[in-house]
């Protein structure tokens, strides 16, 4: 299948094919990539890059034209929250041979996925009611469908839950963080490039946590009480947990460099959990209450309340999405239509 | 390669089949569960016909895994692991699904029964598929033995092992050993005297070439594990070298401070600022008492210093650290007295005439505060009449529900000290009359001749609020008898409160330091109630006398017996087999955040400041789990317990769930192929 608009990639078989597509993210992945410098010179040298709508014009309906797995590799950032991110996901990996879910949205959902303690209405109401910002005298709020003079007009479904990437469709790499950095871009792009990938599925990056590559000094661990950032300022030699202040590089993928507690800057952990864990949250929950050194009850309660004011946030800042509960509880009416969701979603899409 | 899994079902004579339809569960698992080859159902898997159809199996099936749902695997796991391993499986090839104390024993619904053991053993089934062949750890038992506490049971077992030929450390927190049964007079139901019976098994255990004492000195760490632990004790300063002190006792006599005796008298006597807390004390080597000694208060006295003919005072003694291995370890702990001013009711603390079962028990000991003698707080005025309380923070649910079991045969004794001793009127005021030993419903019938009188009711309140001419300047017992079903005031001159027996303060944190449980009370745990109770689930950890619970001196006295004849059994065997069941850490993925370096219980986990990683001991390691939960890189795993052997195990015991519920639990990060929309 070769329509006269498609023709133009497709002829090229010198050339490797590349796209890159952002769905529910900030942006800044997109940015990260040109964060490589003078190298993307040597990407769009080796590659054929054949869709990237931040940066340079291409048409939906050309990639559906294409056929099945001519796009040799597709990095793709941001989660899934809309029916047309859904869209997007499974229209690119079915045209793609590798699909990279590309930094900690499409890793894990990372900060938007934070959103999945609301429901669609919740969001709604802040985002187009409730904020100081907002002048909306006639509440309006997206629809689906909208009825106009010109015939009925169209936006894509926002669903109650982001998903990562990984939850729509089958994803065959990894790049991990928020944004992932440039070196380990580079590196990964460059493994590509030669052919020199690691086993499918395989998530990008050290199989260690950042503790690994922090320099600071380390001790055994007992914690008398967790401090915020703004309440110390710490020394910059001691393990940065062990000075009270919550610091997720215990727990955090290695591949960083550990760049933020080297300029006395927690760990926030958006390269997400190490191989092979579950539920990062839980287990920073676990290795957390497993050094706070107390054994009377009341006080383990005050220096939790006291230390770690929002647990969600602090320890799922990232992976919420991804974590075994995934989001808050969703009214019971709610889960019903929830279930329903990905055929809505293609409905919608497709219409 | 698939495996072939063989199934078992147990239906323990009634136990399981009663309630269980435990054909239809091996029928079911024979025809739906995946790899499984035989299933069967036996009456009696334990029975030796049962272990031989497993062993059978194996070899004519090719068995490579088997599952037998039977009782809770604390009970039989070992009979059928030595069983696979006599049909020549790996023992650790095997999974116990407990279908008796998890299903059949906790409900009457047979249907839900069913269904549930054919969850659990779908459960078994899917895990046993991920069990790794393992070897069991060889280790050599140290002869040596730690007995921590030297109470009757302490000293009970101390002396048989060292008779029996092996070394023994003793030790003991206050100055002396003897206990608390160094405190009593007489002893029920037989009334001999409680010094002559226990000072010649003292002294024994003081002089015994195999016992070494260790008084004043208490246990600061223990790691390692059967066979092999390592024990850290402080030996505290006493300010007088052992070496030199003959024990002449000059030092006390000289002393010019005066303390009240809180430990051994009960607070009813006074001791001097250097003392040996009772004539026969052993070692009978003094104490000074820092806190109130006039020297370390306020610089200046040394009296004891130079009075002492051996120069063995040594006001510069520090506290010592001693370190031992030993091959297992005795728990005798014993026991403390309730608090009675918890119950401002009865009045101990605030009417002075009330007195504690211990404070009664030195006041009449001849070598007591009064001599012997049963007098009122002035020291001097006999009582007309006496009253005893029973149940003192025992069997009331503000307290202690249990029954403290030894209360009742003590008040009798009392009761007949004082009716012995004094011209009053004794009287009883209990809930239950509990004498069931040998002797002691004989002891109260004595008591009953002999004029003791007894109202059953509980004491409401012990008062000095007079209403009448014969109560006043007295105190009033308030109590309802029940057997006469009257409120009745009763004026008597002094009140003895038999206070319920408990654990020892700091049994919890003892408890945790050599890793075994305790009941929420804080009494120890028994590895078996009935059949194993001086076991504990941590091999190498007896426990005797009141430790585990209230008891009283027979029954302390064959605890200590029966520890230690479980001690020589294992130090005779030279061997003991560990479980392979330990922790290992993937070096690769330890970034060395420390965070699993002070969790350990066991003190198995060790840093190694060059690679910058943790490390397992195995031989330390008790497999227990902590580090694996905590490690936030998850780079421990836990053999027999890796996460796709329990993942498996959640994913069989869900069986019956609808496909999207397994797939919310379990498969939803799997990145399964899903529908994709057309181009």
């Amino acid at each position: 299948m070769s329509g006269p608009s498609a023709t133009w990639s497709v002829e090229n078989k010198t050339k490797p094919k590349l796209a890159l597509y952002w769905a529910a993210s900030c942006g800044g992945c997109e940015i990260a990539v040109l964060a490589i410098d003078e190298k993307i010179l040597q990407v769009a040298d080796h590659f054929d890059i054949i869709f990237w709508p931040c940066v340079v014009d291409g048409k939906v309906r050309d990639i559906e034209k294409l056929p099945d797995g001519a796009i040799d590799v597709c990095l793709f950032n941001g989660g899934i929250r809309t029916s047309e991110q859904e869209y997007m996901a499974r229209l690119l990996r079915q045209k793609s041979r590798i699909l990279v879910a590309f930094g900690s949205c499409a890793h894990e959902g990372c900060i938007p996925g934070l959103a999945n303690l609301s429901t669609r209405e919740e969001i709604f109401n802040t985002v187009y009611r409730d904020s100081v910002s907002t002048d909306n005298p006639t509440k309006v709020v997206p629809q689906t469908e909208t009825e106009v003079a010109e015939g009925t007009i169209h936006l894509p479904l926002f669903y109650d839950t982001l998903r990562p990437l990984a939850d729509v469709v089958p994803v065959d790499y990894t790049l991990p963080g928020c944004p992932p950095e440039a070196e380990n871009i580079w590196e990964a792009l460059q493994a590509i490039m030669d052919g020199q990938l690691p086993p499918r599925g395989a998530v990008i990056g050290k199989q260690t946590t950042v503790c690994d590559e922090c320099p600071r000094t380390r001790s055994e661990k007992k914690i008398k009480g967790f401090k915020r950032i703004w309440q110390v300022i710490p020394d910059d030699t001691t393990c940065l947990l062990e000075q009270g202040i919550i610091c997720c590089g215990i727990a955090t993928r290695a591949g960083c460099g550990a760049k933020c507690p080297q300029v006395n800057s927690p760990c926030i952990g958006c390269h997400g959990p190490n191989e092979g864990v579950e539920d990062f949250g839980a287990r920073m929950m676990a290795a957390l209450s497993s050094v706070i050194d107390s054994k009377d009850p009341a006080e383990i309660e005050r220096i939790i309340s006291e230390g770690i004011p929002d647990p969600v946030g602090m320890l799922y800042r990232f992976s919420l999405a991804s974590s075994l509960l995934k989001r808050s509880r969703l009214p019971r009416r709610q889960e019903k239509a929830e279930a329903g969701q990905p055929q809505m979603a293609m409905a919608a899409a497709k219409g | 390669m698939a495996e072939r899994i063989g199934v078992y079902v147990c239906h323990c004579g009634s136990n399981i089949a009663g309630t269980i339809d435990v054909e239809e569960v091996a029928r079911w698992a024979g025809a739906n569960l995946e790899d499984v080859v035989v299933a069967k159902d036996y009456k009696f898997m334990c029975s030796s016909s049962g272990q031989q159809m497993i062993e059978e199996d194996i070899k004519t099936h090719n068995l490579t895994r088997v599952v037998v749902a039977a009782c809770s695997p604390q009970l039989h796991e070992r009979t059928f692991r030595r069983a696979c391993q006599n049909g020549g499986l790996n023992p650790y090839l095997f999974q116990m699904a407990n279908i008796r104390e998890h299903i059949s024993w906790v409900t009457t619904d047979k249907a839900a029964a069913t269904e549930k053991a054919k969850a659990i053993v779908a459960a078994a089934v899917r895990r046993v598929r991920h069990h790794k062949p393992l070897e069991p750890l060889p280790v050599q038992v140290n002869p040596r033995t730690l007995v921590v506490g030297g109470g009757i049971a302490g000293i009970q077992a101390a002396l048989e092992l060292a008779d029996a030929g092996y070394p023994v450390i003793l030790l003991e927190r206050e100055p002396s050993i003897g206990g608390h049964m160094a405190q009593f007079d007489k002893t029920f139901p037989t009334l001999d005297c409680s010094a002559c019976i226990l000072t010649p098994k003292m002294s024994e255990a003081g002089q015994h070439p195999n016992i070494k004492l260790l008084t004043y000195s208490e246990l600061e760490e223990v790691s390692g594990s059967i066979g092999h632990f390592k024990v850290k004790i402080r030996k505290r300063a006493r300010f007088v070298r052992e070496d030199r002190c003959t024990g002449c006792g000059i030092c006390v006599e000289k002393c010019p401070t005066k303390v009240r005796d809180d430990a051994f008298e009960a607070g009813l006597g006074f001791r001097k600022g250097i003392y040996i807390p009772f004539a026969q004390a052993v070692p009978r080597i003094p104490v000074i008492d820092k806190e109130h000694c006039i020297y370390f208060t306020r610089g200046k006295c040394q009296i004891c210093g130079k009075f002492c003919p051996t120069d063995a005072i040594d006001y510069d003694q520090k506290d010592e650290i001693l370190e031992f291995e030993v091959g297992n370890i005795i728990l005798a702990t014993g026991w403390k007295m309730f608090d009675c001013t918890r119950i401002p009711q009865y009045g101990y603390g605030r009417l002075p005439n009330v007195f504690t079962a211990l404070e009664f028990e030195r006041m009449c000991n001849a070598a007591g505060p009064t001599g012997g003698k049963i007098v009122l707080r002035d020291g001097k005025t006999e009582p007309r009449r006496v009253a005893i309380i029973h149940c003192v923070g025992s069997r009331d649910i503000n307290y202690n529900e249990y029954c403290s079991g030894i209360c009742c045969m003590a008040a009798l004794k009392f009761g007949h000290l004082v009716l012995e001793k004094t011209k009053a009127e004794v009287y009883s005021f209990y809930i239950d009359m509990r004498t069931n030993q040998k002797g002691y419903e004989e002891f109260y019938q004595r008591l009953l001749e002999e004029g003791m009188k007894f109202v059953r009711g509980k004491v409401a309140e012990v008062t000095n609020a007079d209403r009448t001419e014969e109560e006043k300047g007295r105190l009033v017992v308030q109590v309802e008898d029940t057997l006469t079903g009257r409120q009745r005031r009763i004026p008597v001159d002094m009140v003895i409160l038999m206070g319920a027996l408990e654990p020892q303060e700091d049994a919890f944190e003892l408890a945790r330091k050599v890793g075994i449980s305790c009941s929420t009370a804080g009494w120890f745990t028994e590895r078996h109630p009935k059949l194993d109770p001086v076991a504990t689930m941590t091999d190498g950890v007896f426990i005797a006398g009141c430790c585990q619970g209230p008891k009283d001196i027979p029954a302390s006295v064959a605890q200590g017996a029966a520890a230690a004849a479980r001690v020589a059994g294992l130090i005779s065997r030279g061997t003991v087999w560990i479980e392979p069941i330990v922790a290992s850490i993937d070096e690769e993925k330890c970034s060395g955040c420390r965070i699993c370096n002070n969790l350990c219980p066991f003190n198995a986990i060790e840093f190694d400041p060059v690679k910058q990683v943790s490390r397992v001991i195995v031989a330390l390691c008790k497999g227990c789990g902590t580090c694996i939960a905590a490690c936030p890189a998850k780079a421990i795993t836990g053999a027999h317990f890796a996460d796709e052997q329990m993942m498996a195990e959640l994913e069989g015991a869900l069986w019956d769930a609808s496909e999207e519920a397994l797939a919310a639990i379990v498969g939803s990060k799997s990145q399964q192929e899903l529908p994709v929309i057309g181009a």
